[in-house]
């Protein structure tokens, strides 16, 4: 029983740890199937992250902090697209340079609006998302097997995982089901098409930015609002440039995008869970092989070992109207 | 189709253009200064005076400049390859890892300047190690060199924390940093040359290792401007198209490219060890692989443009310091804004006031954009 717990308490972390992930892989998903590399994941997260938890704790109000953290983090992605889609830039060198420009504001603002080293106060009960505890949840506790599943892993979550878990479905949907999801791929496998056919190219990609940017708001609203109760200087940690490789893991569909997420959760859970820890037949793991693997593993799969990773065909390359 | 844009004066395209770019990103700059409170001017004041009012500044300035050499050299080789190595970090990070093992077993034998060309080899040997997975995952298998080389420095950070912890430290410390050099790897000061000048140091890390960078940013110049080499490369960058046709191996040019990139950027990690600190400790990097790619795109991709820039970053790195202890409000983060403003600006956003300063051109006088020539074809 306790092997069973220990099972559950890890799949529980796993849920948790890969919510960041999955909602900044799902934003990737949109913006580069639209043709857009997405590398500025990362800071269009941290920045959402940094004007969540900024605005809850001024304005004592979870709704308000998620509010700011989607409009700061699509701000961001609007930047985005201003230079790569309207000036043609280099759309890989635009998202390092977000990364940066966020990286730097969220610690300078932090400091001197909160003047605590780059973080921000404390959040208290009503200015963050509390866990839900769903019916019987309680009662249930001491079924064996199916009540931990029910009390721990189903029930007890913030609004903003049953959100990010949503959001799967509803993202294949949009890009399978609708007029929009197919201009979307569309734009991003052969974007001359799409303008022959009398859309615009640079609108459809401009949307497709916004939706990333509502979407690595939640991400970093979740991040200093549910599981931080703060923001912390740096706080993604990576965390995009993991969504990235999921994103290329998952080969650009949204349901694969999310058991990847799961599974870079899983990693990350594990490292946690089994430090020091001798595993049987391997022995003792070093923390840092574990917190590496994620890594390895895109590079593995990059290489094209674990079947072809194939992006969008229009990827990376502004799109120029023919004169 | 035609070509978007007429020509401009060399002296335009190469320092105009690139001056007009930084402006930009310093007002937007001195927008987040009056966000947080303060004057933007007095901050600009504090910024110079700080990197260049007394010696102890210059030598600073002078010092990180070094290191932004050569990660900005590290990426612009790679970018006259058509290649975005940002890896630099990575690369310049485990060539820590070999620098470490030559310093702790020759500190004690031999001289400085033994030590110092084996060191040299190693940190080379291991930045291109490095970056040699990555390119060849992308020749041969068209993997996307910025996703793999992200890739590796997360696997290089992790290797390191294993490297130091496990294997470097002294057994008895708890510092994940090696011992510090004996006199054997601790690279000579260059303070004295800018004491010449008549200007007093109490103590700087200005050093040697700035010769080597200048060395580098000279052989840069000859190999991409001055051999066969180099102009494989510059043509691969140009067109991949007309390369393969013109029979240059695709897989030998973005090998041998990624190399010399990942050898620069392991270089850049003498400057900080033996140089400064004399020993190697975690993130002894900080982010300067990342300062190449600003260094690289504001300098235009050329040796001495990335000098120059290198001297702008070490200065703004150098000033940040300083402006973060007059004026409190505004932290040495400040510096990171504005390395993402400049590669925003010179970057991605390279070609926004080209047109307005073409028109101006044209306006003043239309031979210098060769409009006429323009004409004549019916373009």
């Amino acid at each position: 029983m306790d092997f069973f717990n220990a099972i559950v308490q890890v799949l529980d972390s796993t849920i948790r740890l890969s919510v960041p992930l999955l909602l900044a892989c799902l934003a990737g998903l949109y913006s580069e199937r639209a043709g857009v590399f997405d590398i500025g994941l990362e800071g269009k997260m941290l920045a959402g992250a940094f004007a969540g938890a900024a605005a809850a704790s001024v304005f004592h109000s979870a709704l308000i902090g998620l509010g700011m953290a989607i409009l700061i983090s699509v701000a961001f992605a609007l930047i985005h697209g201003f230079a790569s889609i309207t000036h043609r830039g280099n759309q890989i060198v635009s998202g390092v340079a977000i990364n940066f420009i966020a990286a730097g504001s969220t610690i300078m603002l932090g400091q001197a609006w909160f003047q605590q080293g780059g973080r921000t106060p404390a959040l208290a009960a009503g200015e963050r998302f509390e866990a839900i505890t769903w019916p019987g949840a309680d009662a249930l506790r001491s079924v064996p097997i199916l009540g931990p599943i029910y009390s721990e892993l189903i029930s007890g979550h913030s609004v903003l995982v049953y959100l990010a878990f949503l959001a799967v479905p509803f993202t294949w949907w949009v890009l399978f089901r609708t007029r929009f999801g197919l201009r979307l791929r569309a734009v991003g496998e052969n974007p001359a098409a799409v303008d022959t056919a009398g859309i615009s190219v640079a609108w459809l990609r401009y949307r497709a930015l916004i939706c990333t940017g509502v979407l690595t708001g939640i991400a970093g609203a979740y991040l200093s609002m549910v599981q931080n109760g703060g923001f912390v200087k740096d706080m993604t940690a990576g965390k995009g440039y993991i969504a990235l490789a999921a994103l290329i893991f998952a080969k650009w569909k949204p349901v694969n995008a999310m058991f990847a997420c799961l599974l870079f959760g899983f990693l990350d859970a594990a490292s946690i869970r089994l430090q020091g820890t001798p595993l049987p037949l391997i022995g003792k793991v070093p923390v840092q092989f574990m917190q590496a693997l994620p890594y390895v593993l895109t590079v593995i799969l990059l290489a094209g070992f674990i079947g072809k990773a194939i992006p969008p065909r229009a990827g990376g390359v502004p799109y120029v109207k023919e004169r | 189709m035609s070509t978007p844009y007429a020509k401009l004066p060399a002296w335009a395209d190469y320092v105009l253009i690139p001056l007009i770019n930084l402006f930009v990103a310093f007002v937007v700059a001195g927008f987040v200064v009056i966000l947080v409170g303060e004057n933007p001017l007095r901050a600009a004041v504090v910024l110079v005076e700080g990197a260049f009012g007394r010696g102890q500044g210059i030598a600073f300035t002078l010092f990180y400049a070094t290191t932004f050499i050569f990660s900005g050299l590290s990426v612009a080789v790679a970018a006259h390859c058509g290649l975005f190595n940002i890896g630099g970090e990575g690369q310049g990070y485990i060539a820590g890892l070999g620098i470490g093992i030559v310093c702790l077993a020759f500190d004690s034998v031999l001289p400085w300047w033994l030590t110092f060309p084996i060191a040299i080899i190693a940190a080379a040997a291991m930045g291109a190690l490095w970056a040699l997975i990555p390119a060849y995952l992308q020749a041969k298998r068209g993997s996307h060199i910025v996703i793999t080389t992200i890739m590796f420095n997360f696997i290089a950070a992790s290797v390191m924390v294993r490297a130091l912890v496990g294997y470097l430290k002294p057994p008895a410390s708890m510092a994940p940093q090696t011992r510090t050099f004996l006199e054997g790897a601790q690279l000579p000061k260059l303070n004295w040359v800018i004491e010449l000048f008549g200007a007093k140091i109490r103590s700087a890390p200005f050093n040697v290792s700035s010769l080597l960078a200048l060395a580098m940013a000279f052989l840069v110049w000859v190999l991409i401007w001055r051999t066969k080499l180099g102009y494989e490369m510059r043509t691969y960058g140009h067109s991949p198209k007309a390369a393969r046709y013109a029979g240059i191996s695709e897989i030998r040019i973005i090998i041998i490219a990624m190399m010399i990139s990942g050898a620069l950027a392991g270089m850049m990690a003498l400057n900080p060890t033996m140089g400064d600190q004399h020993n190697v400790a975690l993130e002894f990097v900080s982010g300067a692989g990342f300062v190449g790619i600003a260094v690289a795109l504001m300098g235009r991709l050329h040796p001495v443009g990335i000098v120059m820039a290198a001297i702008l970053f070490g200065m703004l790195y150098q000033g940040g310091a300083e402006l973060a202890f007059e004026m409190p409000a505004i932290s040495r983060d400040m510096i990171v804004i504005i390395q993402g403003l400049v590669i925003l600006f010179a970057g991605a956003l390279e070609h926004m006031f080209r047109p307005y300063v073409q028109a101006l051109f044209a306006s003043l006088s239309p031979k210098s954009v060769g409009m006429e020539a323009v004409k004549g074809k019916g373009a």
